[in-house]
């Protein structure tokens, strides 16, 4: 058996406590107090496996996912991606090393993330130009390829961000990220900026495209029905640390640790009546595939971990 | 059931563009809100929620304009009235919490000094029972140690607790009606709890009724006594929220449902609504702009406009063809 892709073992990140949290302390007489962002995590993600990492704000996910992503440097721990150790290289020299190509991510609000004066074909040209020196047609062929995956209708290319919806822009960011094929996607909230009804297009985008082409995925978030709906396992941080790893559903529906049963609690429970094959559901093969598992009936889960509220 | 609070009637608001184009934001968008009540308005981004919010408040954009319409609040028609009177509305009986608190809130302000700046404009006090009221109101709102977190700037908080210091300020007026556009959107969902057990409680002690704008219908299912559906600047379906959960009749309504993940439904199962929101800016927007996105448009009726009649009691729906 192949080993993991990427192995994470026991990282370490601190931060200094800014001075108001820190009181009126002499900061000269002894070293500046920090803070654990990450503390002793570890773990593995294989080949074409979606794992998600969630908690709330401060948890230290996104910290967790930037150092993989070595856009930050970790103050110790190994970061093994398909066998080589990542975490050597200064985050500074990352962007020029031979792996960068193949750990891309995509970042949480597209339209924060994009750059405004880059149209969407450039935004999507840049990361191939600059680490598979392409052009030409050849770089022009890339993009559009990696438009239509993306499910970005070429005539938005010539678009910039402000003249993108939410959903579009997220497509453009996933279409960048995918642009020079990698291994390990790492996607900080990648939907949380969008509404409700476009971020299902949105996931099951990312599903598809991790289907067919096996790349895995990093997928911080903190919302825990997006990760039930995208991940195959789930670590839980909270302060820090992992408290609780696993395959999704179980961890979701029998959570052992009590910060993980109060994040599962705290999700709006949904359970409307209408099922999703009512009547007015529209034919064709695309919209309409059995539900399965049957959903759990209302009164099943009412009384466990999603109360009603 | 006590009486109505806030009346819409009618109410339409177009911008003005660039290049001579209008965009008809709103289109004759009717619904009532009885005191103590809680109201959803859903839809995606473009329906015309936040501009409903605005609208209500006063607060729209100087390129906008209400080109009909009727908004009543107590009794006093808002549409029309002056920035005086508005402001005096904005500063009592009706108050507003933003999404991002912490662009809503002055940077370069203590937290304690804001929500004086509110009392004091109000009512003029003592500089000491200002105080005293700003760090009461802090207290009631669940910031621990209210007396020492008087002094914080909003960087130093979290984006939980700059919501509950919009809340406190929104409180501090004693408002009638309370309108929230996405207060916990961009919040962790423990937070996001306990943000709207805030609002929720707040609303019960002060018989206070809630316009609670949001895209998310889970928490819109759970938080409202009714929901308004809103899609691109029409009212298409207003009601009771088991009646919409449960048997709603707008196409549009059902297709929303379909999109919100719920627990036993995997991915694959899940459907996004089809179609996009028209371009509100088009000259030939169909009567019913629903009817592109549509699949059970007819031919024929789908001509008119639809207007939001009795669907059954207290369920109204705007659709020629109802579910």
């Amino acid at each position: 058996m192949k080993p993991p892709l990427l192995e994470v073992r026991h990282l370490r990140k601190g931060f200094a406590l800014p001075a108001s949290a820190r009181g009126l302390a002499l900061p000269w007489r002894r070293p500046r107090p920090q803070v654990l962002a990450v503390d002793d995590v570890g773990f593995d993600i294989r080949r074409g496996e979606a794992l998600g990492l969630v908690g709330e704000s401060g948890s230290g996910k996104s910290t967790t996912a930037s150092l993989v992503a070595r856009l930050a440097d970790a103050d110790g721990g190994e970061i093994l991606f398909d066998g080589d150790d990542i975490a050597s290289v200064p985050a500074r020299s990352a962007a020029r090393a031979p792996w960068r190509a193949r750990i891309q991510m995509v970042f949480q609000d597209p339209g924060d993330s994009l750059d405004p004066r880059a149209n969407a074909f450039e935004a999507i040209a840049a990361p191939l130009r600059r680490l598979e020196a392409l052009r030409g047609v050849e770089l022009r062929r890339r993009v559009l390829r990696a438009a239509e995956r993306a499910q970005l209708p070429q005539s938005l290319l010539g678009h910039f961000p402000h003249q993108l919806s939410g959903g579009q822009a997220a497509r453009v960011g996933i279409a960048r990220a995918i642009a020079l094929a990698p291994a390990l996607l790492i996607l900080d909230e990648p939907t949380s900026a969008l509404d409700v009804s476009i971020q299902v297009g949105i996931l099951q985008l990312l599903d598809e495209l991790r289907r067919e082409s096996g790349m895995a995925y990093l997928f911080v978030s903190h919302d825990l029905q997006v990760v039930r709906l995208l991940c195959q396992r789930v670590l839980v941080m909270h302060r820090g640390r992992v408290v609780e790893r696993g395959d999704t559903a179980q961890v979701l529906d029998h959570p052992a640790h009590p910060y993980t049963a109060a994040l599962a609690a705290a999700v709006p429970a949904f359970v409307p009546r209408i099922d999703t094959a009512a009547p007015g559901a529209r034919g064709g093969p695309a919209n309409a595939p059995a539900p399965q598992p049957p959903p759990a009936s209302p009164a099943s889960f009412e009384g466990a971990a999603f109360p009603s509220r | 059931m006590s009486g109505v609070l806030l009346q819409v009637r009618d109410l339409s608001v177009r911008f003005r563009r660039r290049a001579r184009s209008v965009v008809h934001a709103l289109d004759g968008v009717c619904f009532d809100l009885a005191a103590g009540q809680t109201l959803a308005l859903v839809g995606e981004s473009g329906s015309g929620k936040s501009v409903t919010a605005l609208a209500l408040a006063g607060l729209l954009d100087p390129a906008a304009e209400v080109t009909a319409g009727s908004v009543r609040l107590n009794g006093t028609e808002l549409i029309g009235a002056s920035a005086k009177t508005l402001q005096a509305v904005r500063r009592g009986e009706l108050a507003l919490v933003f999404q991002n608190p912490r662009r809503a809130l002055n940077p370069i302000r203590r937290i304690g000094r804001q929500i004086e700046d509110a009392l004091q404009a109000r009512r003029p006090r003592p500089a000491r029972a200002a105080r005293e009221r700003a760090i009461e109101l802090l207290a009631q709102v669940g910031i621990a140690e209210p007396a020492a977190r008087w002094h914080a700037y909003p960087w130093e908080l979290s984006g939980g607790m700059c919501q509950r210091v919009m809340i406190a300020l929104a409180l501090s007026g004693e408002p009638a009606l309370l309108i929230a556009d996405e207060p916990t959107t961009g919040l962790d969902v423990t937070t996001q709890a306990g943000v709207m057990d805030l609002i929720a409680a707040q609303a019960r002690q002060r018989g206070m009724a809630t316009l609670l704008i949001t895209h998310d219908l889970a928490l819109a299912s759970g938080r409202c006594d009714r929901v308004a559906v809103m899609h691109a600047g029409h009212l298409v379906e207003d009601a009771p929220v088991g009646a919409l959960f449960g048997a709603p009749a707008h196409p549009y309504a059902r297709h929303l449902i379909l999109s919100t993940p719920r627990l036993g439904l995997p991915l694959q199962a899940l459907r996004a609504v089809p179609g996009e929101v028209p371009d509100l800016g088009r000259t030939d927007l169909p009567p019913c702009r629903y009817a592109e996105r549509c699949e059970r448009r007819l031919d024929a009726a789908c001509e008119r406009t639809p207007v939001l009649s009795a669907f059954a009691p207290g369920h109204r729906v705007a659709c020629w063809n109802p579910l």
